[in-house]
């Protein structure tokens, strides 16, 4: 069972990242999503009524409804096959510091190759950074041409700021290239970083 | 591409009409206020649903007076401020009448940029201008976040005012606008509405009700109200106040195409539900309609168009100068007598 906890969030989030978490089960199985308030549970149940999956709902405390699903065959979603994402919740003040398209230094084909598996990796985690700051080779990712590109779109919709650092740009002749997030500059780079609890550089 | 503003106003989760309180809390409310004593020369808002009142001040001149205000739906400060004024402008439009001055309504947390201020109520200057009103004052307080509206004032002739409740049996019902902005805002919010969908809705939103609303005028109307937050459903609820029935023809429902598909993607919004709450049990879909198109006419609508009720023998005449002027208007149904169920939908025109 994968549980979805989506107190806090307006409608359509909860809904959305349900979908997402019936679309990682794969096939038959149960999810369960918490939600703050009733009419949030209703378009869970109409998305369920649907769909075709069993749902039922309880009141589990203040400000707390219990949805469950049950997932009788697997999905078929093959419409937006194309999306990956998964149950989210922004930790705040949490920075990803790309200061580089590779992880790692010593061999850049392995490091392109981890960079690539590392946000992919991202978008499957329960618990998602609140900002993403490329810069230096690290703009290259944000850019046309960037294999980690729709990986990035998928944390982006799931709230996840996106920053490139706008010198960076300059002087990789990329300004014109950019597919994602907005451009920033150091003096604001240095003040997200100094602002942050977590800064986790790949 | 874009540039880093640091400020940015917060990503908005529910804004325009979908932020209104549901028409339940909302009537328990409203239901239990004194109403003082009738003033004869209160033409609309003592006891109807209009969100604007009318008062007569001379024997061809009343004023109309109205006010909406809300938080952001799209990310841009202009547009948002250029809708925000739409959608408030729209109630003289409703009213049958001509806008004559605005005044800013703004909330706006302390620390954000001022630059974002400034952009939200140009937006909504430029749109009173073109309105032909003057923007002449305002209030502001700080706030958590962004809200910004108009509290405007209008004149009209009381012998030519139109209430939402004064519809007849038999009436053509017809709509200036598409719907589905609701949806197609909802969709954008969670990264999945398409660029085209955003641009029509968009313009959409900043398009005001006059011209529909000048070429009423050029007609009979019976009733009139705009689609707003409580979607076409909930406003059509209104309209038929209790005394009329009413069928929808959802083959002439004009909407974003898009929001269909975001509809069947479930990206829906709470307060679609909340007017599903409210309006469900008064509604009967006809086999055959699909949900899509359920969600479309509980769709709350921000800025949306003006659904007019027209002797059935003007609404050709009345489509034709509306679509004359390119505005996307159907005859989107029918009133009429009271029956067993309010609102019916059926897949097709069917009143010959």
């Amino acid at each position: 069972m994968i549980t979805v906890d989506a107190r806090g969030e307006a409608c359509p989030i909860p809904v959305v990242r349900t979908k997402n978490a019936v679309k990682a089960l794969g096939g038959p199985g149960k999810v369960k999503t918490l939600v703050d308030n009733e009419i949030a549970v209703q378009n869970l149940t109409k998305m369920a009524d649907r769909k075709g999956w069993k749902a039922s709902s309880k009141k589990t405390g203040e400000d707390t409804y219990e949805v469950l699903l049950s997932v009788g065959t697997a999905p078929q979603e093959q419409d937006e096959a194309e999306t990956v994402c998964i149950p989210d919740t922004r930790k705040k003040k949490t920075v990803i510091q790309v200061a580089s398209d590779t992880v790692g230094s010593g061999n850049d084909e392995l490091g392109h190759v981890l960079m690539k598996s590392f946000v992919y990796a991202l978008t499957q985690q329960d618990v998602l950074p609140e900002t993403m700051i490329f810069y230096n080779t690290g703009a290259k990712l944000t850019c046309e041409g960037s294999p980690v590109l729709e990986d990035l779109q998928t944390l982006a919709a799931m709230g996840v700021e996106i920053v490139t650092c706008g010198t960076c740009l300059d002087f990789q002749h990329l300004k014109e290239k950019l597919q994602i997030g907005t451009v920033t500059n150091m003096y604001d780079i240095a003040e997200r970083l100094l602002k942050a609890d977590h800064i986790i550089r790949p | 591409m874009k540039q880093s503003e640091p400020e940015e106003i917060p990503f908005c989760t529910g804004g325009g009409c979908t932020a209104k309180l549901g028409p339940d809390i909302l009537e328990r409310v409203l239901s239990k206020l004194p109403k003082g004593e009738k003033d004869p020369k209160l033409l609309v808002g003592y006891d109807s649903h209009d969100d604007a009142a009318v008062y007569q001040v001379a024997e061809h001149l009343a004023i109309v007076q109205t006010l909406d205000f809300f938080p952001p739906m799209v990310e841009d400060p202009y547009l948002f401020g250029e809708i925000a004024a739409a959608n408030a402008l729209s109630d003289v439009y409703a009213m049958g009448g001509e806008v004559k001055t605005a005044l800013n309504i703004v909330c706006f947390p302390e620390k954000m940029d001022l630059n974002i201020l400034g952009k939200i109520m140009q937006g909504g200057a430029a749109k009173v201008q073109e309105a032909g009103g003057i923007l002449a004052g305002g209030h502001s307080i700080m706030d958590s976040s962004v809200k910004y509206g108009l509290s405007v004032m209008g004149t009209v002739d009381p012998a030519r005012i139109y209430a939402n409740n004064t519809g007849k049996e038999g009436d053509a019902l017809i709509l200036t606008k598409k719907l589905g902005v609701g949806l197609v805002c909802c969709a954008d919010r969670v990264g999945e509405a398409s660029e085209r969908a955003l641009g029509e809705a968009i313009k959409s939103m900043t398009t005001l009700n006059k011209t529909a609303s000048e070429i009423l005028r050029k007609h009979r109307v019976d009733a009139c109200t705009d689609v707003t937050g409580f979607g076409l459903l909930g406003h059509l609820h209104e309209m038929l106040d209790g005394r009329l029935s009413a069928r929808i023809f959802a083959d002439q429902i004009p909407f974003i195409p898009e929001a269909k598909d975001y509809a069947d993607a479930f990206l829906l919004t709470a307060a679609a539900q909340r007017n599903r709450n409210h309006v469900g049990k008064e509604v009967a879909f006809d086999s055959g309609i699909p949900f899509a198109m359920e969600e479309i006419l509980f769709d709350p609508q921000t800025s949306g168009g003006l659904l007019a009720a027209v002797p059935k023998e003007d609404a050709d005449a009345v489509l034709l100068d509306l679509r004359t002027a390119g505005l996307p208007a159907a005859r989107v149904g029918a009133l009429q007598k009271k029956g067993d169920t309010e609102i019916t939908v059926v897949p097709g025109r069917s009143d010959g």
